[in-house]
């Protein structure tokens, strides 16, 4: 199979989609240059600077028969389009009675690494995570990337994907057009087998886990790497399987660990009293630590989890 | 107030001092000793160094992503800048910051701010506190064109108005947003002053390559701020002579002609004052020169500074979440 990068694997989705559906159109306050050369301005809009305005839009359109992919592009520049995110497209299906289909795909990278400081390095995908309404995925490969905004863009309902921003020069191997490969969303991957603990990683952290299991691999702990995929919904199932094979849970996640991802992955695993027998040692998160990002390398590195740290905490797991 | 020599001659080492900075600032992150990303003001130099050249020690002006001309002009340390975008201790912000983020309080610099307007209604805020102290402090919002498309301008318009707050908002309309030119995202093909007439304040469109345009125009708006009469709109038509930002493979789809028609001596708002001085005030090629090199120095010792503080080390990364 043919490598691409992550980026190239998302703009091959949206392509591929716009020549099926003449309905999806996408906004972003950047024009997409091989997007407006192939399907026109009138499809690749670009917009103001105006996130919530673009967010609002994207439902009214929706909402009147369009399918828009409306590009936030960092994460960041979302949040002065909460109303609009938490009141109106998480709500409106519901609260309506599910009169209407509000077709929806929010594109944003996440993440941090960049020294780009506190504002253009967040991870804040559990905060979404906490509106019922929306779907949620975070691809860690060029062909989980594609498949799942695929399928995102075919969902009826509003969909978020959150792509790292770390991962976008990332290539990967990723089937031809002519394949029209899907990824369902709510669909775990266990990406490395193993039987002595179990890590549960998100996007960028998937590598870093994959790395730090090649290191324990020859200290003789056997590493079973599970990725979610999409964390609304999430596949608990996959994750408490692998859970009560292995006995012990590390959860790798570049975000923060307040409310976390990783906080929601744990007790849904350990609430489930199959799950909690098996457990040989205590949970472990490996996260960001709890502060903004800041800017200067060191401070920066120092924040962040990479696979040293998530390599101690599945050692420190295994002892226990 | 007509500027006299003296005045210009500092306006004319503000502009330049921020032009060399700027310059400096890119090689020095293509050298790698900066990170992350930087957005040079070169071309706008006039905007800054002529409306903070209105205003008095305490007024308060908050700044864009697009910063560093902005805290040279409200008379921000360039060692301390410097250090910043290095990631050292002794930078603004403790290495916390960079490029996007250099404050300074002391000064009445109420920060750079990653996100687009993000700064406009923080402002309006000081311009709020300014009118309840009654001491008659004036606050200013630079923002660019993009800004002027998003929510808290047109809310700060309102409010600023309502309420007669002393404030001016400064628009430095580039003609871009990133790579997006303002024809095509804005109402009326960009013009922005012409908004000011809905909200009953005054609205006006200045060359924003012309100091002597721009510095007028400030104190005018200066004036009515500090006699409890409101806002004022400003807009002042400018350009950015670099690309959006100085990241390596950063696309710029402006055309070659716009961009050299911009950077003409007939147009660059340094040379423009060069020449002014010059032709009226006897101002010598020499002397020129002699200013020029005394800030090339000066930002070199600011480099020499900023190699010289150390990076903080890891843990203080734990620092400042909190006031004590
Ligand atoms: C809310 C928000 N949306 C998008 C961005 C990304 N962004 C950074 S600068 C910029 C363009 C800003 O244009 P303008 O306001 O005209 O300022 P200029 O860069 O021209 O000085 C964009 C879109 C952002 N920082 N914040
Ligand atoms: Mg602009």
């Amino acid at each position: 199979m043919r490598e691409i990068t992550y980026a190239q694997a998302g703009l091959e989705a949206v392509q591929e989609e716009m020549r099926r559906d003449g309905k999806v159109f996408y906004m972003s306050t950047d024009a997409i240059l091989p997007l407006v050369k192939e399907f026109g301005e009138e499809r690749m809009r670009a917009t103001p600077i105006a996130e919530s305005t673009m967010t609002g839009m994207s439902i009214g359109a929706a909402g009147s028969g369009f399918r828009p992919i409306c590009d936030w592009r960092q994460v960041t520049f979302c949040f002065v389009a909460m109303d609009q995110i938490v009141n109106q497209a998480a709500k409106i299906t519901y609260m309506f009675g599910g009169q209407q289909k509000f077709p929806i795909v929010y594109r944003a990278a996440v993440g941090g690494g960049g020294r780009l400081a506190a504002q253009h390095s967040q991870s804040p995908y559990s905060m979404f995570m906490n509106m019922s309404g929306l779907k949620i995925i975070l691809p860690s490969t060029p062909r989980d990337l594609k498949g799942l905004l695929k399928s995102a863009i075919r969902d009826n309902n509003p969909v978020i994907s959150f792509e790292g921003n770390r991962l976008l020069a990332m290539k990967g191997a990723v089937p031809e057009a002519d394949a029209d490969e899907t990824i369902p969303i709510g669909k775990a991957e266990v990406k490395r087998q193993g039987k002595d603990v179990t890590v549960v990683a998100l996007a960028w952290a998937v590598h870093e886990t994959l790395a730090a299991a090649e290191t324990l691999a020859k200290e003789g702990i056997s590493v079973e790497v599970v990725d979610p995929r999409t964390i609304a919904p999430l596949d608990v199932e996959t994750i408490r399987e692998s859970v009560r094979k292995t006995g012990r849970l590390v959860i790798a996640d570049e975000a923060g660990p307040v409310c976390g991802a990783s906080a929601e992955i744990a007790t849904l695993a350990t609430e489930d009293p199959a799950t909690f027998k098996a457990l040989k040692a205590p949970v472990k998160r490996v996260c960001a630590l709890f502060v903004p990002i800041p800017y200067s390398p060191g401070l920066e590195d120092h924040v962040f989890p990479d696979r040293n740290k998530i390599a101690d905490g599945i050692r420190a797991v295994v002892k226990a | 107030m007509a500027l006299g020599p003296n005045t210009l001659r500092e306006m004319l080492h503000t502009m330049q001092t921020i032009r060399r900075f700027e310059e400096r600032a890119s090689d020095d992150y293509h050298a790698g000793k900066i990170y992350g990303v930087v957005h040079c003001y070169i071309g706008e130099e006039a905007i800054a160094t002529g409306v903070c050249g209105a205003l008095r020690d305490g007024d308060q002006i908050i700044s864009t992503h697009r910063g560093h001309g902005h805290c040279i002009a409200k008379g921000a340390d360039l060692d301390r800048m410097m250090a910043e975008l290095y990631g050292r201790r002794d930078g603004y912000c403790k290495g916390k910051g960079g490029s996007m983020h250099i404050a300074d309080f002391e000064k009445g610099m109420l920060g750079a701010n990653g996100i687009v307007a993000g700064g406009i209604s923080i402002v309006t805020g000081a311009a709020l506190a300014a009118k309840m102290e009654g001491k008659g402090g004036v606050a200013v919002s630079f923002f660019g064109d993009g800004a002027s498309a998003a929510g808290p301008f047109h809310e700060c318009m309102n409010i600023a108005a309502a309420w007669k707050l002393p404030i001016l908002y400064v628009c430095e309309n580039n003609g871009y947003a990133a790579q997006t030119p303002a024809s095509t995202t804005l109402a009326r093909g960009g013009e922005v002053a012409v908004r000011a007439a809905a909200y009953g304040i005054p609205g006006v469109v200045v060359d924003g390559n012309d100091i002597f345009a721009i510095h007028e125009a400030a104190e005018k708006a200066v004036a009515r701020a500090r006699a409890g009469e409101g806002p004022t709109l400003i807009e002042c038509r400018t350009y950015r002579w670099r690309a959006h930002t100085e990241r390596k493979g950063q696309p710029d789809y402006r055309p070659p002609e716009e961009i050299a028609a911009w950077k003409a001596a007939g147009k660059d708002p340094i040379a423009r004052l060069v020449d002014h001085l010059k032709a009226k005030h006897g101002f010598t090629d020499a002397e020129w020169q002699e200013m020029d090199r005394q800030i090339l120095d000066r930002i070199e010792q600011s480099c020499r500074f900023a190699e010289k503080s150390p990076f903080p080390a890891p843990e203080e990364a734990l620092d400042d979440v909190f006031a004590a």
